[in-house]
């Protein structure tokens, strides 16, 4: 194979390829995000993939019939938030495994999206679309040369995504409710002497992280592929749960992680296309996935979790 | 009278019959509201569920050869989550084993005794070595299992498929496939006239295998403890990490033989659709096996009938197929909150006479 860097290089330094990078990221970086949230409060939320695919599925639905993608995201963002109340109710409130509650959440999500959308559309023969959101070209800001058209011409879930970080960091690190999360999930009993309702605090983390999954898979739907396919998340809510420990549970390095995946998925759809490398394009579909695992060797040993992860709380053990 | 939860010291046996059997009722329960949305009558679409897994020879040996990649994953399953092996890769050595097993039994020049027992051979050790990759991250790197196990399985099916697209496709078929296996390495078949092959005797002599490993050996009793208490089992001078490595590349073998049997029985070759997700119903089958190698095999029957069953349903009553899989992930829920009753009970207490527990 004579395949030459400066070939692949050509791939990558061009405005298309950085722009592509920010959109795929995107849906990356809100699930990323959410499952950070469940986490730093002590719950590892496994229900993160079919949440994802069953937020895509509502979402669409809801974008499909009212004809306004905001509504559809609304209710991917609802139907999160449901699926993250029902996480809690089965670790929090029930203290069960939560890996094996947050696997059961998703098979009885990924169950659900398939039957709803054959329910609702049956079996047509070319799969329904919706018209995408349109870019919202940021006036003056998008004329700045090169900058311009990669940051500032996208729809507007991307800059929403972008904008969040700096919010989530401030909310986390700057105010007594993410102190509160942040206790509740490093040393329970200490949060609960200080009067934070442990459970209250993980609720709201998983409905949050709910419906950020929601919103995650809905973009996959309504803005990228402008259609629901059961393929739609396909593993990348399972490489969330990879990029927040890449991003050791701090806002802006999850941002950092979810970028660097989406170079490396916007560089193997760009070489899938060119044809620079003559290979079968699902070579190019496991890189992600690979890039993650090795990644993660590199990382794990170093990387630490919030104390309480996976121990569920109960008041009388105290 | 008030109602409370109390702790339970010992778990009665009968609790490990009942709990499934409730679970699995409660999810039907649940289920029914989404036949009564796809307009359908509950009882009516039950009893063609049932009909279909059950209603004739025809159907029962296609429910038992559905089962038989089931109770593979399934004790793949059980036997990691014994250690705490978060195994959820069983997919992806279930395709490991089957790709081995389509690559031998395709060889020319072996002798064709040595076909059957090659494949079962080669299946188990690739399966083995694709958990063995996740195992060694865990033990060496302290890789999450559940991360590594999940992106490992996206890796080899797109590997697969790369394969199948290219150096590895069958000249005389428009499809990514594998060419066919050789006539002599096809399981024999056990009942003339059907489809029921040797992978369905060798699912159920697995499963007594591997109830006799954990219950019987040395090995069994090191995985359960390090599963219980990885600290005290380290104490007690087992080796966790060797113990843990051991058991996973065992889970990724059992996994692999799952594939075998689904080349060597029932397909005859390697394609995208050879796993409907097989390894991730073994979640499910092991814990409502409540992780008993011999339990593994009614739960394994039980989803199998589902998924024939939900075909026969779908076409009968209009409900769409996918309820087999809301059905499946509704039972794992279930099964989980039903498991509270082995650590309490739920005390009735009148007013100041003596109290009555049940459950």
């Amino acid at each position: 194979m004579g395949v030459r860097v400066i070939d692949i290089l050509d791939q990558i330094l061009t405005i298309g390829f950085f722009t592509a990078m920010l959109r795929v990221a995107t849906p990356l970086l809100l699930a990323t995000l959410g499952e950070m949230f469940s986490e730093r409060a002590g719950v590892l939320n496994l229900g993160i993939e079919g949440i994802m695919l069953l937020g895509a599925m509502t979402g669409f639905c809801a974008g499909y019939f009212t004809g306004s993608l905001w509504i559809g995201i609304a209710v991917a963002a609802a139907t999160g938030i449901t699926f993250g109340a029902l996480m809690g109710l089965l670790t929090v409130t029930l203290g069960l495994s939560q890996h094996v509650s947050g696997l059961g959440v998703t098979l009885l999500c990924t169950g659900l999206a398939f039957f709803g959308y054959r329910l609702i559309f049956g079996q047509p023969s070319r799969p329904p679309n919706v018209d995408a959101f349109d870019s919202t070209t940021i006036p003056v800001l998008s004329d700045i040369p090169v900058l311009g058209p990669i940051l500032f011409d996208h729809v507007t879930v991307v800059y929403i995504a972008f904008v969040l970080v700096p919010v989530v960091a401030f909310v986390l690190y700057r105010t007594p409710w993410g102190l509160s999360l942040r206790t509740v999930g490093e040393n329970p009993n200490a949060a609960a002497s200080a009067g934070v309702s442990v459970a209250w605090t993980r609720y709201t983390a998983l409905m949050i992280s709910g419906a950020l999954f929601g919103i995650a898979g809905a973009y996959f739907s309504l803005a990228q592929f402008n259609a629901f396919t059961f393929g739609v998340i396909s593993g990348r809510g399972w490489v969330c749960i990879a990029l927040v420990v890449l991003g050791r549970w701090d806002p802006w390095r999850c941002a950092f992680a979810a970028l660097l995946f989406g170079a490396v998925d916007a560089l193997q759809l760009r070489l899938q296309s060119s044809g620079v490398i003559d290979l079968p394009f699902q070579v190019f579909l496991l890189l992600p996935f690979l890039v993650t695992v090795v990644a993660m060797a590199f990382v794990a040993r170093n990387a630490r979790a919030p104390a309480a992860l996976l121990v569920p709380y109960r008041k009388e053990e105290r | 009278m008030r109602i409370r939860l109390e702790t339970r010291v010992v778990t009665p046996a009968w609790l490990n019959f009942a709990l499934p059997v409730f679970a699995v009722l409660a999810t039907l329960v649940l289920c029914g509201g989404l036949i009564i949305a796809a307009g359908a009558n509950v009882l009516e679409a039950y009893i063609a569920l049932f009909g279909g897994a059950f209603g004739s020879r025809i159907n029962i040996v296609e429910t038992l050869v559905k089962a038989a990649p089931l109770v593979f994953t399934g004790l793949a399953v059980a036997v990691a989550f014994r250690a705490k092996f978060w195994n959820i890769g069983a997919e992806g050595q279930l395709l490991a084993g089957a790709m081995a097993a389509a690559y031998i039994g395709a060889l020319e020049g072996l002798p064709v005794w040595t076909l059957v027992p090659l494949m079962i051979l080669g299946g188990a050790m690739a399966g083995g070595l694709w958990a063995s990759i996740p195992a060694f991250l865990k033990v060496r790197f302290r890789v999450d299992d559940v991360v590594a196990t999940l992106m490992l399985n996206f890796v080899i099916f797109y590997g697969m498929m790369a394969l199948l697209s290219g150096p590895w496709k069958d000249s005389l078929s428009g499809y990514p496939d594998s060419p066919d296996i050789r006539m002599d390495a096809e399981y024999p078949i056990l009942l003339e006239a059907t489809r029921l092959h040797l992978g369905v005797l060798l699912a159920t002599v697995g499963a007594v295998l591997v109830w006799l490993l954990m219950t019987r050996t040395t090995l069994g009793f090191s995985i359960r403890s390090v599963g219980e208490n990885a600290r005290a089992a380290a104490h007690a001078g087992i080796p966790v990490k060797r113990v843990v490595f051991v058991t996973a590349v065992l889970s990724g073998g059992l996994a692999g033989l799952a594939g075998v049997g689904e080349v060597a029985g029932l397909h005859f070759q390697v394609m995208a659709s050879l796993s409907p997700g097989y390894g991730y119903t073994g979640i499910v089958i092991a814990m409502l096996a409540r992780l008993n190698p011999l339990g593994v095999i009614p739960a394994a029957v039980f989803f199998a009938a589902v998924a024939t069953g939900a075909e026969t349903m779908s076409r009968a009553t209009g409900v769409p197929v996918y309820l087999g899989d809301v059905i499946q992930g509704a039972s794992l829920i279930c099964m989980l909150v039903a498991l509270l009753f082995t650590q309490y009970r739920i005390r009735i207490r009148g007013s100041g006479v003596g109290g009555w527990g049940f459950v």
